[in-house]
Parts: C-alpha cells; structure tokens; sequence
C-alpha cells in the first residue's frame, strides 16, 4: 500500500476498532471510551482530506499570506469538535453513572429490561 | 524527512487506538485514552493543523481522563454505599 | 453467535469503506478550491492572520453557534442527570457523620499545595493568552476557555474546599455559561441590527497581526472562550458534588 493511501486505512481501522470495541464490551465506561475512539477516527479522516503536500500551516503571521497552506475550513470543523465532543463523552458518563445508581452494575446486558 | 515521522505517528496512533479498546479495566483504559490522545495532537502537528493539536492536548490528555476518573469515583461510592445499605439492613 | 454476526458486519463494513476511501484524492493532493480561496483572500479580507480562527468565527460563524448549543446542552444535561435527588438529601445529613469518622482521606501534602498555587497562575495567565490571541495565532476560545478551566480544578485539589467554593460559586459559573451562550447570539443580531449579515463583522478592524485588529472574531473569541470554561467548571462541580459537600462539612466542623 503506497503511503498516500495510508490516512485513509488508518482511519478505517480506528472505525472499526471502536465498533468492535463498543459491541464486545462488558463495562459501561469502557464502551463510553469506545464511543470516543469511533470519533477520533473522523478527525484522522478530516485531517487527511484537507492535507496539501508541501503545505504549511494555515496561519499567516509569519509567512506571507500566498505561500500554500493546507484546507483551514477541515481543521475548523475538527477544532470545535473535539471541544464539543468531550461534553457529550461527559454527557454519556453521567448516563451511566445514573444507570449504576439505579440498577447497581455497569454491564450493558444487565441493563436491559426497562421497567415502567 | 518529514514524511518517514507522519507514516511512523500514523502506525502509533493505529496501535495506540487498538490498545485503547483493548485494555478492559476503565481505570487502565484513561491513561491508555491520554497517551492515545498526545499520539493523536503529534500527528495533528506534524499534518500542519496546529490548532486543532492545541485542542486535542488539552481535551484528550487534560479533560477526558478527569471526567471519565470523576465517573468512576462516583460509581465506586456508590458500590460502597449501597453495600453499607445493605449491611445495615442485615 | 453474536460474535459471528459481529464480524460479518465488520467485514463487510470494512469492504464498503475502502471501496468508498479508493475514490478519494491521494493523500497530499487537494483538489477543492475552498481552502485555497480562503488562504489568498482571508488575511486582507477580515484583518486575521489565524485563518482557521477566520473560519471558525466568521466565514462559517453559524456552524460554531451550533457547536456551542450542544456545549451547552450537554453539560446542562450532565448536570441535570448528577443533581441530588429529594430522597439522598437526606439520608447524607443522617449517616454521612458515621461513616466519615472512620474513612478521611488523608491531609494534602505540602508539595501538592505549593505546585498547585504555582499552576493556578500560570494556567490562568495562558490561558488567556490564548483566548485573547485567538486570531492572531494558533488559538482560540475553546483551546483557551477548556485550559482555563483547569485552574479551578488546580485549587480544588490544592485548597481547601471552601477556597474552591469561594472562587467557583455555583451561581456564578452558571451565570457565566448562560451570559456566554446568550452572547454569541447577541452579537450575530447586532450584526442584524447594523445592517450586515447575521454574525457579519460590526466592530472596527484593526491592522492584520494585532490583538483587536480582527473585530468580531475577537469578541467572539472572548464570548466562546467564557462559554467554554464555566462550562467545564459546572460539569467538574456537577461530578465532585458529593464529595466537595462532604469535605465542606468537615472543614466546617
């Protein structure tokens, strides 16, 4: 596999790992984690899609605004993301922390029968 | 030059991320999510993005683990609580 | 079983991505006009050398403002779910004395305590270094407001539970997350108001590489970078709750 391709696989594979790794767990928190790894894998794929050989950084206090820079607009959407996604990462141990409190274990199977 | 290091932290952050799903205790798996978090701000700064390398640092190695510690320090009263319950019961 | 189906759909999720990944540019060439257009014409245009800061708070402002209502969202939905419930409060006042005499943890160490006041200052002053030279240099509210948010946790684990008290009231901060979410929007109608866009640029812009050169992206910057960092405090308060209530009552006796 030639290393212009090599983003894109690893990006894929960090896909997969957290689908495998949200599917097989046996922990509340260690799926939550999962979950965050699963969005990770988009910013790796966001970071290759914007990524110009040869590029510098898109900020212009030092070189001259006309040098090539890689995509700023990719790196936008990444930045307010990973803030963003921490809180939902949060929002998401605060459900299990509720669960355990409720039904006293953090396993995903013992949590299944709702009771109205 | 610059190429060999972006393949090489691109393979890390592939084997930091399996290393993350892999490791099965919470507790292990937040210093695994930190270093997989500093993996991934070196390959952000090696791709040109240093902003978004500023934000991966301080949320994945600063702000996750400490949420996800507060998590199961509270689960961890609770166990504690709910087994004093029902001592007390006994 | 459930492990064989497993890995079917992971196959085959698998093959569906690479055969989706085969049509996209090779790494390293960038095809799509955007991001070139915004490196020629960013820095005359809006005065700001930091063009992701440019994107992020002007070219797609509307975005942000989404980004920052799921902030928001989120954590007054952590928040809510780790409230005390009627039934906890009290139960804590009846048998919290009991189990306390026997499990304090132990006194913080001299060395936590003098790395800790140390931090607090250096945290505060970088981050909002950062905050404020959002559009200048690699920056912003959100790197700045989530470094900022760890000089309240630097004295909560340094200090005394009433200093943490004192400096992140509940009040406050939540006062400050909802003046922060408001402000943004506020901002975009007074573009309204001036006659420009929703969001367009109202203040005055400066010469490109200064600190207030950039107008709206500066008091944005501002507004997100409050936003941000009460919004961690509230969530850090939400999830030590118990215990800072506990460690209050013991200071207290």
């Amino acid at each position: 596999m030639s290393p212009h391709f090599l983003p894109y696989l690893v990006a894929a594979w960090l896909l997969l790992c957290g689908l495998y790794g949200a599917a097989t767990s046996k922990n509340l928190v260690h799926l939550i984690i999962c979950v965050a790894v699963l969005q990770t894998s988009t910013y790796v794929l966001l970071l290759a899609v914007g990524y110009v050989s040869g590029g510098v950084a898109p900020v212009f206090i030092d070189a001259p605004p006309g040098t090539r820079a890689v995509d700023p607009v990719v790196q936008a959407l990444m930045l307010t993301d990973v803030v963003v996604e921490a809180t939902v990462i949060a929002l998401l141990l605060s459900l299990a922390v509720q669960a355990h409190k409720r039904t006293g274990s953090l396993d995903p199977d013992q949590l299944r029968p709702l009771r109205g | 030059m610059i190429g060999w290091l972006q393949t090489g932290v691109l393979l890390l952050v592939a084997v930091a991320g399996a290393g993350v799903v892999r490791t099965r205790d919470p507790l292990q798996q937040s210093i695994a999510v930190s270093f997989y978090g500093l993996t991934l701000a070196l390959l952000f700064f090696l791709h040109q993005a240093p902003d978004v390398a500023l934000s991966q640092i301080v949320v994945g190695a600063v702000a996750l683990p400490l949420m996800i510690l507060l998590a199961l320090a509270k689960v961890h009263r609770q166990d504690e609580e709910r087994r004093g319950r029902e001592e007390a019961e006994r | 079983m459930r492990r064989i189906l497993l890995f079917t759909g992971l196959a085959l999720l698998a093959a569906l991505l690479v055969w989706g990944m085969r049509g996209l540019p090779a790494f390293g060439s960038y095809p799509g006009p955007y991001g070139d257009v915004i490196n020629q014409v960013a820095v005359a245009e809006r005065h700001a050398t930091d063009t992701v800061s440019a994107v992020n708070f002007d070219y797609r402002a509307f975005d942000t403002l989404g980004e920052e209502f799921i902030l928001f969202t989120s954590v007054a939905g952590a928040a809510l779910l780790l409230r005390r419930e009627k039934s906890e409060e009290k139960e804590d006042e009846n048998d919290g004395e009991d189990r306390d005499r026997g499990r304090a943890p132990p006194p913080t160490s001299d060395a936590v305590r003098v790395f800790g006041v140390a931090l607090v200052g250096l945290t505060v002053g970088y981050g909002l270094y950062m905050i404020s030279h959002g559009a200048v240099s690699p920056g912003g509210g959100f790197q700045g407001g989530v470094i900022l948010a760890t000089a309240p946790l630097s004295v909560y684990l340094a200090a005394e539970a009433r200093t943490f008290e004192r400096i992140a009231p509940k009040t406050l901060t939540e006062i400050g997350e909802s003046v922060g979410a408001a402000g943004y929007v506020l901002l975009g109608l007074a573009g309204l108001v001036a006659g420009v866009t929703f969001l367009g640029n109202v203040l005055p812009l400066g010469r490109p590489g200064e600190v207030n050169g950039a107008g709206n992206i500066q008091a944005l910057n501002l507004i997100v970078g409050l936003e941000v960092a009460t919004a961690f405090v509230v969530l850090l308060t939400a999830f030590i709750e118990e215990t800072l209530r506990r460690r209050l009552r013991r200071e207290d006796r």
